[in-house]
């Protein structure tokens, strides 16, 4: 049992947590406690020192909108942004219920009036936008996932494909997200004309960026991942006489799958970075645009809350990473001897 | 173009002379010894350097129910022979007829033990053993009876403990175990082992060969190993191939081993019979097909 949720926190990256467990069940508590403190006693001294820093460092820099703030005004500003949503979810509650009452009153005077529903149409607050950047990040990511896999493992197993489609690879996967941005914003609006769209051309745009340059990561490393399959393996499934689609999905896929995963990690890395990018030069809805605007808007507090948006961009950077990892883990067959 | 490269010529694929349902008197002794016959086969790999001929004319008959051994030096070709039978690899002359048909593709009939277990890693001991049976007996058996087999097979190489285990949960000794019973489950017309036991350590290395000879005992199938070890090849097998330097590599010479079964290793070893076995291989292989030094380094 111990071991079991040792082993689950050491899968998932938090290995700080295991000298707690042994702590817990009373383990030699003098080597335990040194463990926990190389394990989080060290990061957070680290915190500390550079806060500190920054504290210190901060106070020195003045800029137009006043001295650039330390960690105790980002964190009033974080504390600020929470109450600004909290109040425009109170006002969007009370938007409704006023509606409803009005629609009410009117069918009880007519009950074949016809009643009109409208959204409420309040600013975005801070979290809807992340919200609405991580909804954006992953619509991207899929659909680079889905062009990506089935493609890299066609390239993995044909020589002749990866030749051909291999400069097109080299010559795409470099390309800045910002250089593709104009593009796509133009061929979007072209081709992405309804009268009912069902997502916002913004999203659309942004969406797509993210593919563009998400795609290459996860594309090379299937193919890496499934041409580089141990030949005796694809010969089992030759002297079985596995026809081609069982050939891909029982022994080609699984066994590049944590390859497919590392590029998959890659892929949302960069997806991330790229996404904020986007919707900064492109005004996207999004993280990127609430700092743009508030860069734009230029209050006493635009600094704060720039610094809050950007420590977020960094942890939600940080979380997603760490996912991917945790499930690449849970795929990789040397670690499967764990389960 | 030489004499004799056209094996349907020799054996006709329709052919009268050892199919099963022809005259059994005088077919059956040719069909029997010519169970599996490879004839002039030679292979040439396209190389950066040009063509590299590895095999050249390799003829070998092989009996029904007969083990046989390929012995030779690292990179002579003994491996390229192997994949030439399994149908992995297109010879560029000669052929290989099992049971009066020419090999073109792999196939079940010729299962293959590879040298690195091969097993897939993602699935347990039996699901590994599932998929080729799965695959074999699809429409010949319903899943009660897949079940029974996959088990039967399981114990036969003593392996029932770890049905649920997956292939890093179990030692190298019991990887290979499970790759014999993966092939043996197909119920091959030939058993290709391509160094099952060369990555063991000797004692692990000598119970898989009594098992191995175990099972043979009871099942007798045709068997064609290749291995690097004199006492394994003169202890398993009723004849030994042995392959002379590469490139351009044949068989050599054809050794019987006319020691009787069952055979145990301990009382050969003082056997005069069985070191003559054995003087025979090294001679072959260290006094008239020594390898220059640098090449076996
Ligand atoms: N696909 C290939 N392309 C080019 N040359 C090859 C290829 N496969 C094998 N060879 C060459 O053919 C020769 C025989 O190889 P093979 O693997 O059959 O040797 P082997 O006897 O099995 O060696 P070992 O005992 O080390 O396994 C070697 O010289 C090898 O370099
Ligand atoms: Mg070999």
């Amino acid at each position: 049992m111990k071991n079991k949720i040792i082993n689950i926190f050491e899968t998932m990256g938090l290995s700080w947590a295991v000298p707690m467990v042994k702590l817990a069940t009373g383990e030699n508590p003098k080597e335990q406690g040194n463990a926990l403190f190389q394990l989080l006693g060290l990061p957070l001294i680290a915190i500390m020192l550079f806060l500190g820093l920054w504290s210190a460092m901060a106070a020195q820099v003045n800029t137009s909108l006043g001295t650039l703030p330390g960690p105790s005004q980002v964190w009033a500003q974080t504390v600020n942004l929470y109450a600004e949503h909290k109040e425009e979810r109170a006002k969007e509650v009370a938007f409704h219920e006023r509606q409803e009452v009005r629609n009410a009153k009117k069918l009880e005077k007519n009950p074949d009036a016809t009643i009109k529903v409208r959204p409420y149409t309040g600013k975005p607050t801070f979290f809807d936008q992340i919200l609405t950047s991580l909804f954006t990040v992953f619509t991207g990511f899929l659909l680079a996932s889905v062009i990506a896999i089935p493609l890299g493992i066609a390239c993995g197993l044909s020589d002749n494909l990866y030749t051909a489609v291999s400069p097109l690879i080299q010559i795409f996967k470099p390309i800045s997200p910002l250089a593709w941005l104009p593009i796509v914003t133009m061929v979007v609006s072209a081709v992405y004309v309804t009268n009912d769209p069902m997502f916002e051309k913004a999203f659309v745009t942004s969406a797509l960026t993210v593919t563009l340059c998400s795609l290459w990561p996860t594309l090379i490393n299937t193919a890496m991942g499934v041409a580089s399959i141990d030949k005796d393996l694809l010969n089992v499934g030759r002297v079985i006489c596995l026809n081609w689609s069982a050939q891909v999905f029982k022994i080609a896929l699984p066994a590049s799958l944590p390859m497919i995963f590392t590029g998959l990690r890659i892929s949302l890395g960069i997806g991330w970075m790229v996404l904020i990018a986007a919707e900064m030069l492109a005004q996207n809805p999004g993280l990127g645009k609430f700092v743009w605007d508030e860069f734009q808007n230029g209050s006493s507090n635009s600094l704060g809350r720039i610094m809050v948006a950007v420590l977020t961009i960094g942890l939600i950077g940080f979380v997603l990473d760490w996912l991917m990892l945790t499930l690449q883990k849970f795929v990789s067959h040397e670690k499967s001897a764990a389960r | 173009m030489t004499t004799v490269h056209n094996v349907e010529a020799l054996f006709p694929k329709e052919g009268n002379v050892i199919t099963d349902n022809c005259n059994e008197k005088s077919a059956i002794p040719l069909a029997r010894k010519n169970y599996l016959d490879i004839s002039y086969v030679s292979i040439e790999f396209p190389t950066s350097l040009g063509p590299f001929k590895a095999l050249d004319r390799v003829n070998l008959k092989i009996a029904k129910g007969e083990f046989i051994s390929l012995i030779g030096h690292s990179g002579c070709g003994k491996s390229t022979v192997l994949n030439i039978i399994a149908g992995l690899l297109q010879a560029t002359e000669g052929g290989v007829v099992l049971e009066g048909k020419e090999v073109n593709d792999p196939g079940p009939d010729r299962a293959v033990v590879f040298q690195n277990h091969s097993l897939l890693p993602w699935l347990t001991v039996y699901q590994n053993v599932e998929l080729a049976v799965k695959q074999v007996f699809r429409n010949k058996k319903s899943k009660s009876e897949m079940d029974e087999w996959i088990r039967h097979n399981l114990e036969l190489v003593h392996m029932s403990h770890a049905l649920h285990k997956r292939p890093s949960e179990i030692s190298g000794g019991m990887k290979q175990r499970v790759g014999i019973a993966r092939a043996l489950a197909m119920q091959p017309k030939v058993l290709l082992m391509d160094e099952p036991f060369g990555a063991l350590d000797a004692l692990t290395r000598a119970h898989l060969q009594d098992s191995l000879m175990e099972i043979q005992r009871d099942l007798n199938n045709t068997v064609v190993m290749i291995t690097h070890d004199v006492d394994e090849a003169v202890l398993l097998s009723d004849r030994i191939a042995m392959m002379t330097n590469g490139p351009e590599a044949t068989v050599g010479e054809v050794l019987e081993i006319e020691l009787e079964r069952p055979r145990h290793r301990v009382a050969l070893s003082d056997n005069s019979e069985y070191n003559h076995y054995r003087r025979e291989v090294l001679a072959f292989l260290y006094e008239r097909q020594r390898k220059p030094a640098e090449k076996t380094a």
